[in-house]
């Protein structure tokens, strides 16, 4: 156990510190609470430069246009676009979960043909998995492909398609053999979001905003080299870009948390409890420090499962632990915040009165999606029963 | 940046794990804990061949001089085991205070002999109030004699020596010495036993001062922490065993996602646990900025996760958990003496306020 950084991992944060101090937008917060479609030319932009400067998608490996980094290095590389509050990336599920599920399963000319688009941000991705009766189980998928030719016939809905307004392309998960075991009749499909038949609509969720899409699909031709991976070995395709997502998501989250938890403590030092400031008062100070304790954990697990899943070389179940540890520690936050604001903390953006310009009523709303989102709690908590701890599959 | 356990501390960790199994299994728990002081003297010499008695501890008194990490897997697997008797009252607590406090004469000559096994000892710390804040100690020493009382005293009836914290400084009392009454308080964990015990103008030798006593002590509170993790990891095994076995309505309960997902619950506490244990051991062995910090997040999140992983693990288990027979409450015994011994999690969050809100510094230090 050495927790200290490493010469090489010192190097890569130092260039890192380096380029982002001078390519770094200084105008992120005038763009931030403007609508994703206004600011999303300008998350291009910065995408296009990050990939310029090579930081694009530092995970994937050198010859496809990343850094071949390591886990600690990943981590270290969202801690520093936290601490600079770096915008998003435009094409964040095309760099963290697509690409990488390419590259791990993709043809020599799939390779060459998606990857330099999704690093530049020329081709926007967006990932069709989730269905009206296919959430978290997600293998009884109904998504119909058929073979026609040299071409699938594909016809059904899905749904919670983030980026689905600006995608180009569409990692798709499709049934293309009715009568084999549920897991085992699916496939994996690259759609061009062109294609005719295809037909995006906003899915309006409870914060007011649109973030996520529904498709619909009627009779929409897809070339048949488009399959990524094997015919009805879809189910392990997306399984692999599931694993990423849980993998990676966690690591950018501990100082978002913890500037949440600095600016949640320098206002219990001026809201009024009881007649002295809220920082003086046990109940909020216990509720404060339980929560500033769980993010310094979240980042132990962390670091301890990147350890684990270096010395193993795959990321494993222990996904789980980070996503219900994070998803249900941002409610605990949001509520923190609430009482501490009390009346104030149901202002939405645009009140006059609001608290850091409705960010707490925002957040508290949104944080109800986080336990749902990339594999409900309740899925997480069977993952772990099962494939950590060998108790019989529930359900 | 390498947060796993190295070749060396995986050895160790293991090796603990077969010599507490060999030495220290169920049976030889419940013979013990039957006992006055849950102390055995072979028990105790073969934890003196391995080393442990000294492990901590620098070369030049008879120790191994490992770091706290190796200590604190050491500690993981003792509560495991749910070791009975005074090691952790011997040698993480009043070895500890000692090494810190200490001067090479009184390092000589009071912890050569608890890395060498010849002696037991503990640390008398709280008084009637049962309050872990230090300020709240009363006791003073007047021209070299104590008179007053200490509660919650584990081991004290096995010790050879006593180190008493007192307002002026820290004491040692020999446990022949005059004026000194041992009496037994009836705790909640039988296999570490706690006494109260009365000074009355009893001759005590001034080994230190106080100021020193804040690092021994979170060693020592860490260590807790560890044996709690260990405790867990127990709990959380026997429950996934029983889930998997026991049978109603034709099915092994643990198909049951009101089972399945708090035996998800108790593995999400344990882990977390362990690792809010791992870096507080790392953090003070390299003397972090962050050491007191980690401290506390450890000692606060271990000690509700200790509470919380055995409430679930009883509840399981059914009418089977609530028998005397099963082992688990003898690990909730211990959990809860353990949760309250070296602060709760009340007392570490209040800790961590202090720190984080009250002056302002950050919680930990991030790379």
């Amino acid at each position: 156990m050495d927790l200290n950084l490493t010469a090489e991992e010192i190097t890569f944060r130092d260039e890192l510190r380096a380029w982002l101090s001078t390519n770094v937008p200084k105008d992120w917060s005038e763009w931030r609470e403007k609508p994703i479609e206004e600011s999303f030319p300008y998350l291009r932009a910065w995408q296009r430069k990050l990939h310029e400067g090579c930081w694009a998608a530092v995970s994937w490996p050198k010859e496809y246009g990343g850094r071949s980094a390591t886990l600690m290095q990943q981590a270290l590389f969202w801690e520093e676009m936290a601490r600079v509050e770096a915008p998003p990336m435009a094409n964040s599920l095309g760099l963290g979960l697509i690409g990488p599920t390419i590259i791990a399963c993709g043809t020599e000319a799939q390779k060459k043909r998606f990857i330099p688009k999704i690093l530049s941000a020329e081709e926007i991705w967006c990932q069709g998995f989730s269905e009206p009766n296919a959430g978290s189980d997600l293998a009884g998928l109904q998504m119909e492909a058929r073979l026609d030719g040299d071409h699938y016939i594909v016809n059904g809905q899905k749904v919670w398609t983030s980026y689905g307004w600006v995608g180009d392309w569409c990692e798709l998960v499709v049934r293309t053999d009715a009568s084999a075991a549920k897991h085992k009749g699916l496939t994996v499909l690259l759609v061009d979001m062109k294609s005719p038949g295809v037909e995006v609509r906003p899915l309006r969720q409870m914060t007011g905003e649109s973030e996520f899409n529904e498709l619909f699909f009627r009779d929409v031709r897809v070339p048949a080299e488009n399959i990524l991976g094997k015919v009805n070995d879809g189910w392990n395709v997306a399984m692999s870009t599931l694993m990423y997502e849980r993998g990676s998501y966690g690591a950018r989250l501990h100082l978002i948390f913890k500037r949440y938890m600095t600016r949640l403590i320098e206002l219990a030092r001026t809201i009024q409890r009881n007649g002295r400031p809220a920082a003086e008062d046990p109940v909020i100070r216990q509720k404060l420090a339980q929560c500033s304790a769980e993010i310094e954990i979240m980042r132990f697990n962390q670091m301890r499962a990147f350890s684990r899943i270096t010395a193993t070389g795959v990321p494993g179940p222990e996904g789980s632990i980070q996503k219900i540890f994070w998803s249900e520690l941002n409610q605990r936050l949001q509520q923190i915040a609430q009482e501490l604001l009390g009346s104030y903390g149901q202002l939405l953006a645009g009140d006059p009165n609001a608290v850091d310009k409705g960010l707490w009523s925002y957040a508290y709303l949104r944080t109800r999606g986080n336990t749902i989102e990339a594999g409900t709690s309740e899925v997480q908590r069977n993952i772990i029963g099962h494939f950590v701890l060998g108790l019989p599959r529930s359900y | 940046m390498q947060f796993g356990l190295s070749e060396s501390q995986e050895f160790l960790k293991d090796s603990a794990r077969k010599f507490f199994a060999g030495e220290c299994p169920s049976a030889e728990v419940r013979r013990l804990m039957e006992t006055n002081t849950a102390y055995d003297a072979a028990l105790w010499s073969k934890l003196t061949d391995q080393g442990y008695t000294g492990i901590i501890f620098p070369e030049e008194y008879g120790g191994v001089g490992l770091g706290k990490v190796e200590l604190m897997l050491l500690m993981e697997e003792a509560g495991r085991a749910l070791l009975p008797g005074p090691f952790f009252s011997t040698v993480v607590l009043a070895g500890s205070v000692l090494d810190a406090v200490g001067t090479p004469a009184h390092k000589k000559r009071y912890l050569a002999p608890i890395c060498r096994g010849e002696s037991r000892a503990t640390v008398a710390i709280l008084e009637a109030g049962a309050s872990w804040n230090p300020r709240d100690v009363q006791l003073s020493a007047a021209n070299g004699k104590l008179t007053g009382e200490k509660f919650f005293v584990s081991d004290a009836a096995i010790a050879d020596f006593i180190v008493v914290v007192a307002r002026n400084g820290v004491f040692l009392v020999d446990s022949k010495a005059s004026g000194l009454k041992i009496s037994p308080m009836s705790g909640m964990d039988l296999t570490r036993k706690l006494y109260v015990v009365e000074f009355s103008n009893t001759p005590a030798e001034e080994i230190g001062s106080t100021k020193d006593l804040p690092r021994a002590f979170e060693i020592a509170t860490t260590a807790l922490a560890a044996e709690l993790v260990g405790g867990m990891q127990r709990i959380l095994e026997i429950t996934v065993e029983y889930a998997k076995t026991r049978k109603q309505f034709g099915k092994p309960i643990g198909i049951f996602q009101a089972v399945q997902h708090q035996c998800a619950d108790m593995y999400l506490e344990t882990e977390s646990s362990r690792s809010a244990v791992y870096y507080a051991g790392w953090a003070l062995e390299e003397n972090s900025p962050d050491a007191a910090t980690a401290v506390s997040i450890a000692k606060m999140y271990a000690s509700d996760a200790g509470r919380a992983v055995g409430n679930r693990g009883i509840q399981i288990h059914g009418g089977m958990g609530f028998t005397w027979e099963n082992d688990l409450h003898l690990y909730y015994r211990r959990a809860k003496s353990s949760e309250t011994a070296f602060g709760d999690a009340t007392f570490h969050r209040e800790r961590i306020a202090s720190m984080v809100i009250d002056s302002g510094s950050v919680c930990a230090k991030s790379a």
